[in-house]
């Protein structure tokens, strides 16, 4: 009996000993924009070497921090995901697939195409004459052709006379590419006379690969 | 008068005007040069300066080519800082320091690298590149969600 009176005292004061519930002023937060953790995607880097259409590939070096990638064998390729790098190697596909776009736009690498000339005269030899035509034909290719026309000499003859007949193969050059219609104003001429000699020899000498004209083209 | 005309005449044969550095061959949809604080359109033929960023819209790609031979193009979605470009055409001396802030770009480089290894420099926001020749893509995906 007694057990039981003091057992229910124990419990009554436990439930006096509560304290009452102080009254809270309710205070209306704005609800809060909730932060969901954002994925940020990290900056992301490929850097790839590609063979040259003559087939040598070049060498890039890329210096991140103090990590050095040397890049020099085809389709090489130094990549940053996710914060960390690291040398691949890509495939001609895998460089298509990312880079296609930007290969297409690529303008036609400056090149120099050479005509050669029967001696002391501004007519193309024979075999020149069907090189003409190739040449031509690529330069019409070109968007906006930048063209310099450079005329040459052998070493027959004075450097004066040489000077003028070499001035005249360019002028003649020139007429050519106007005729297909790339604009005058894209086209400038140069006599050199026998100053830049492709094979050297000595004063007059008749050498026909010095009789010629470049056309350099970008 | 007709010095004038003559003197004209030969600043286009020139091709490239004093202070131009490359010229635009390749221009498909939004393509931009952004020059001293102002947006020009990029067209076929127009001239690049040095300090000109050559911007690309979603749908943009194109292609430029230097007074030293080289020749480099931007893919959509582009941002390519022409930072420094310098070219010596006797010496074959020069240099060039260009930024791609992001998207693709292609790169062959020119007589200036051949002259001189250290002449061409590509940076990236983590990376810089150094160029000894000859062929080489980047690209640039800017950090986001």
């Amino acid at each position: 009996m007694l057990v039981l009176v003091l057992g229910a005292l124990v419990i009554l004061g436990a439930i006096y000993a509560q304290p009452a519930p102080l009254e809270q002023p309710v205070v209306v937060l704005p609800s809060p924009v909730v932060q969901r953790p954002v994925v940020q995607r990290p900056l992301e880097e490929t850097v790839v070497v590609l063979p040259s259409p003559d087939g040598h590939t070049g060498t890039v070096i890329v210096q991140r921090g103090g990590e050095r990638h040397v890049l020099n064998r085809p389709f090489a390729a130094s990549r940053l995901t996710g914060g960390q790098a690291e040398m691949v190697q890509l495939s001609d596909a895998e460089v298509r697939q990312s880079f296609g776009v930007a290969l297409e736009a690529l303008p036609a690498r400056p090149t120099t195409f050479l005509l050669y000339f029967i001696t002391a005269t501004d007519e193309l030899t024979d075999e020149s004459k069907g090189e003409l035509k190739k040449t031509l034909a690529a330069l019409k290719q070109r968007a906006v052709p930048d063209i310099m026309v450079v005329g040459h000499t052998d070493t027959v003859g004075e450097p004066e006379r040489n000077d003028l007949l070499s001035a005249r193969r360019a002028e003649r050059v020139k007429g050519f590419l106007i005729e297909i219609g790339i604009p005058g104003t894209q086209i400038q001429t140069a006599g050199r006379g026998e100053r830049e000699l492709l094979v050297p020899t000595a004063d007059n000498v008749d050498e026909p690969r010095n009789r010629r004209v470049e056309i350099n083209v970008r | 008068m007709r010095w004038t005309l003559l003197v004209c005449l030969s600043c286009f044969a020139a091709g490239v005007w004093a202070g131009d550095v490359g010229q635009i061959k390749a221009a498909t949809g939004a393509v931009f040069l952004e020059r001293q604080g102002e947006r020009l359109p990029a067209t076929l033929g127009m001239p690049v300066q040095e300090s000109d960023t050559l911007v690309t819209g979603a749908d943009g790609s194109a292609g430029v080519t230097f007074s030293d031979n080289s020749v480099l193009s931007v893919g959509p979605g582009s941002v390519l800082a022409i930072e420094r470009y310098a070219f010596d055409s006797t010496t074959h001396n020069g240099h060039f320091d260009a930024s791609l802030k992001k998207g693709t770009l292609a790169v062959v480089s020119g007589k200036m690298v051949k002259q001189s290894p250290d002449a061409m420099r590509v940076r990236t926001p983590s990376s810089i590149m150094g160029v000894r020749g000859t062929e080489f893509v980047v690209k640039v995906t800017e950090p986001g969600s």
